[in-house]
This record gives C-alpha cells, structure tokens and sequence, in this order.
C-alpha cells in the first residue's frame, strides 16, 4: 500500500506551481455532524440528564420528579449497600487486573520461548475473548453449579463435601474474579507477547557479557521496558473490571442478597426491580467518577515509569 | 548442558500443554453437558453413554435462536456499516483541518470515551421509552453506534493523521474534486487496515453485547442472541443440560471465524485495545 501512496504522491512534489483551490467552509463540519448528534443524543444528553435526575426522588416512570437536592447523595454515602457494592467493583477492577497481568505476562513469558503447542496453547488462551461475557458466565455456571455442577462431581468423587460456592458471599465475588481473569487474561498475554518480542536481543546478550542472572535481567531490563504494555493492560483492565456486569448476571445474578453485586448491576436492580430512578442515577455518578479517577490514576502512574529506548 | 536445556525445553512444554488443558475445562464440561439426557447423572467429566442430539433442536426451538440469529446478525452488520461511515467521514475533518471548532470537537469526543455507557442508563431509558422505540432494531443500532463512534473516530482520525500523505488529496482536489469525492475516491481505499480493526472489533462486541439489549430488546421478535439465552436459562435451570446445548450453538459461529481467521481478529483487537 505504500508503495501506491508514494507512486501517486510523486508528480505532485514536484509541480509546486499549481496550488489546490482552498477550501471555502475550513472545518469541513457537517462531515462530523451525524457522528456527532448520535453521540450527543444518546450518550452525552442522557449522561447530563443522568446528573440531573440524581438530585430528584423520581421513581423510573412517572411524569414528575421532585428536586431534593444532596438527600439521595446522604443516602447513598449512609447505605451499607453502598459501600458493599463499591468494595465489590474495586475488587473485581483492581483484583482481576492484578491477575490478568501476572498470569497474561507468566503466559507470555512462556509463549516466547520456542517450544512445541506454542500457537495452541496461544490460540486457546485467547478464544474466550471473543465469546460473549454472558455466554462466558454460563459456560463457567456448569462447572460451579451446586447441583449438577462438574466441580461438586469432582469433589464427590474424592470422597469431599459439595461446595455451594456461588451461593457463598464468601467466595463467590472471587469466583467472579476468577471467570473474568480467565475470560480477558487472553488480552494481557498477547498484549506482553508483542512487548517482549519488540525488545532487543542486544540487550540481553550485554547483560549475559556482564554475568547478569536471569532474575536480574529480567527485572533490570524486560520489566523496564515492557512498561507500555503494561501501562496499556493495567488501564484497560480496570476499565474493564469496574464495568462488570454481563458475568455476574449469568453466575450469581448480583446474590445472595447484594453480596456480588456490582455497581452496574446494582444499577439495575435499583431501576427495574426497585423502581429508584433517582437513586440508580445517584449510584451512576459515584460509579462513573470511580471509574475516571481510577482510571487517570493508574494512566499517571504507570505512565511515569515508562522510559524511552 | 545441553542435556539440562533438552529437559527445561520439555518442562516448559509440558507447562504449556498443562494450561491448554485447563483453559478447555470449561468448553469441555459444556459439551459433555449438552449431549446429556437431563435424567442421565453420570459424571460431568465422563462423555455420555448415549449422546442426546435432540438437545440441540429442543434448545434451538423453545429459545428460538433461529430468530435470535436472525436479530443479532442485522443490528451487529448496520451498526459496523454504519460505523465505518460516519466514523471515518467524521475523523477525516477532525485530522485534517486544525481549526479551534475541530479541536474542541475531538477533544469532545475523546472525552465521551471515559464516560460508561451504563451510567447514562436510566435517562435513557427514559428518552427511549418516550420517543416509541422500545423493541426495536433501530434503538439497538443506534445505542452500539453511539457507543463505538468515540473509538471509531480516535482510530481513524489516527491513522489518517500518520499515514495518509496530504498531497493526495491536493492532488484530486486541483482536478476538481469535491471533498466528497476526494474523501471517498482517495482517502477511503487507504484506510483498509485500520476499517479491518474497526469491523471486527464492532463486530465482536455487538454481536456479544448484552448490557444495551437487556433493556431495549425485551420482546420475542426483536431480541438478540445474548438475551434469548439469559431468558433462556431463566427457564430452565433444572435443565442445563438444554442450556448448554443453546450456549454452545450460539457461540459457535463467533468462534469459527476465530478460528479461520485468528491473525484477523487478535490483531484487530488489540489494536483497538492499545490505542483505546
């Protein structure tokens, strides 16, 4: 393809003489103009309005909502549930980027070395990517499941007691954890994979001159250097964790009780089955700046470690 | 030493064999599950004795995945069309001319990219509701289109910017060319790989999404994959058996196409990933 860019960009450095006729309208707007009224209807007017309603008692479907200033801001910041539910959505954020990233980069650093099944084991790794988080959810219920689940099978077959983990508030937001881990950590693999395979051999043959140890290099000059791509995985799987949704309904449905929900998922039950609009909108807001601080803070972060090679 | 790096070569693939077994388990408990008779309580882990093909089109017929096919096939296909689009029309002006209008529109929709979706939720449902268009394809195409267009505009907006020579465009527009037809004759041709990216990670995720059709696609007729399934397992829970059969037929066409085209998709999407 650049081979046609240069071959038609020729002549025309070299005919200066002639210039192109300006253009009369220079922002050339109305080329963005649908783009931009999809965006504002549907993300950016609702996102406002979602602010708005946040100060009002209105229940999800009636024509009037009464303004009540900061009360269901009181509310929320006073609900236990509040801060059940926040704790859960950091943990998935924080605790699924935390081994999205230790295993994605375990993997890579196995799946750069040469040796047999390495595009298998690639391939397979990364095939839950591409399914859908539900489907995912579902796929992992039949292994969990208390009756009828493969690993109660397993634990009956060792003569052990069934597990009724994702009925347990105990276990089951790291059972969450685990299925989302296992879903995305194809991402992070492949992601450490390019980042391993761009960095110089040149390197590591100095440090072998100097008698580095493995460990030594690998902490003076992979870690350094795959800097980027883990500034990259680590921001975007706090997006991603934070957002959950799709793979608590299918496990636990956000239960028992709250004890798995997430922000998104307590967001819904507090519209649908609770008829609290002004109270899911409330919720809303707290999520979306959890997620923007989080987010700049880990960009920041990680950012700053980067070095230019 | 060669001896010893022979056996670290063999550890590490027996490393490598070990975790693509376990990251089968759960697809292989799925299959096991789905060719089961719901009265047969043999283990999990063991193939059945007799497989019960008739799973499959029990679970197609009462979850009506025909119809669900059908729904996800053309919301996924108009929205990535229209993506493509208003995207790479949309990010052409915002890399091309610098004007302070232009900036500010960029800068608007880089910043709409932080916001999640779902926290807009229940204003728009509301809107929704209001404006009739519950239950409808348009709603779910427009939701997802509003959702990619921010990512969409970045990507293109990206690579106009860095690959896309300017004389090109002086070139077609000394003959005359209108800015449609410069962008459509000249530019649009040289953006292939990056509208690769962008299908198929559109593709990916609209056909998986379940978070926007949950709530706008609640009836039969208009109801996707993901949400004939949820509804699906509502049903039957004493029944996995038929609710596995359903999720392994609707993942499997997504997967195919992985499959086939592997280096397609792992580069596409982490395209978007690196850049988004």
């Amino acid at each position: 393809m650049n081979e046609v860019v240069k071959e038609a960009s020729r002549p025309i450095a070299k005919s200066k003489v002639k210039r192109a006729p300006r253009l009369k309208n220079k922002s050339l707007w109305w080329m963005y103009i649908p783009a931009l009224i999809v965006v504002s209807v549907f993300i950016l007017y609702p996102f406002l309005n979602g602010i708005r309603v946040s100060f009002t008692d209105w229940n999800g479907f009636s024509q009037t909502k009464n303004w009540i200033g900061l009360e269901q801001y009181k509310r929320m910041f006073q609900d236990p549930a509040t801060w059940l539910v926040v704790k859960n959505t950091l943990l998935y954020g924080i605790g699924s980027t935390l081994f999205q990233n230790i295993i994605g980069l375990l993997y890579a650093l196995l799946l750069n070395q040469s040796i047999r099944l390495k595009s298998l084991t690639r391939t397979i790794v990364y095939l839950p990517v591409i399914i859908s988080p539900l489907v995912m959810g579902y796929i992992w219920y039949f292994f969990f499941a208390y009756n009828g689940g493969a690993l109660n099978d397993a634990l009956n077959l060792f003569g052990l007691d069934k597990v009724n983990a994702l009925g347990n508030p105990d276990i089951n937001p790291w059972i969450i954890v685990f299925v989302n881990t296992y879903q995305f950590v194809g991402i992070a693999m492949i992601i450490y994979l390019a980042g391993l395979q761009s960095i110089s051999k040149e390197y590591y043959e100095a440090a072998e001159i100097d008698g580095a140890s493995a460990f030594q290099q690998f902490k003076n000059i992979t870690m350094p250097l795959l800097m980027p791509a883990i500034t990259i995985n680590v921001v975007l799987n706090i997006i991603g964790g934070l957002k959950l949704f799709d793979v608590i309904i299918a496990l636990t449905g956000g239960g028992p009780g709250n004890a798995s929900q997430s922000m998104s998922t307590f967001m819904y039950d507090l519209y649908f089955s609770r008829q609290d609009a002004g109270y899911a909108a409330t919720q809303g807001v707290l999520m979306a700046f959890i997620i923007l601080i989080l987010s700049l803070f880990a960009l920041v972060y990680f950012k700053r470690k980067e070095i230019d090679v | 030493m060669d001896g010893r790096k022979k056996m670290i070569k063999w550890l590490l693939t027996g490393i490598a064999l070990f975790v693509t077994l376990f990251h089968l388990i759960p697809f292989y408990i799925m299959i096991t599950t789905s060719l089961k008779a719901n009265n047969d309580f043999s283990s999990k882990w063991l193939m059945p004795e007799t497989y019960k093909l008739s799973n499959f089109i029990e679970a197609w017929e009462k979850a009506d995945l025909g119809t669900a096919f059908i729904n996800t096939f053309i919301i996924t296909a108009s929205t990535a069309v229209l993506l493509v689009l208003l995207g790479s029309m949309a990010a052409y002006p915002l890399a091309r001319m610098f004007t302070k209008l232009n900036k500010f529109v960029y800068f608007l929709f880089i910043s709409i990219m932080v916001i999640p979706p779902l926290t807009a939720l229940v204003p728009l449902y509301k809107m929704v509701v209001d404006i009739g268009m519950m239950n409808t394809h348009e709603i779910a195409v427009l939701n997802n289109l509003a959702a990619f267009l921010p990512l969409t505009i970045f990507l293109y907006a990206g690579f106009i910017r860095s690959t896309i020579p300017k004389e090109l465009e002086e070139a077609a527009r000394m003959d005359g060319a209108g800015t449609l037809v410069v962008f459509f004759r000249v530019i649009f041709p040289l953006l292939k790989p990056v509208t690769a990216s962008i299908l198929i990670i559109s593709c990916v995720f609209i056909w998986n999404d379940y978070q926007f059709a949950i709530f706008f696609l609640q009836s039969k007729e208009v109801q996707t994959l993901t949400v004939a399934l949820a509804s699906f397992f509502g049903q039957n829970q004493s029944n996995l058996n038929l609710v596995a059969s359903a999720a392994l037929m609707s993942m499997l066409p997504m997967t195919i196409l992985f499959l086939f085209l592997q280096k397609y998709f792992v580069a596409g999407l982490s395209s978007g990933s690196v850049k988004g």
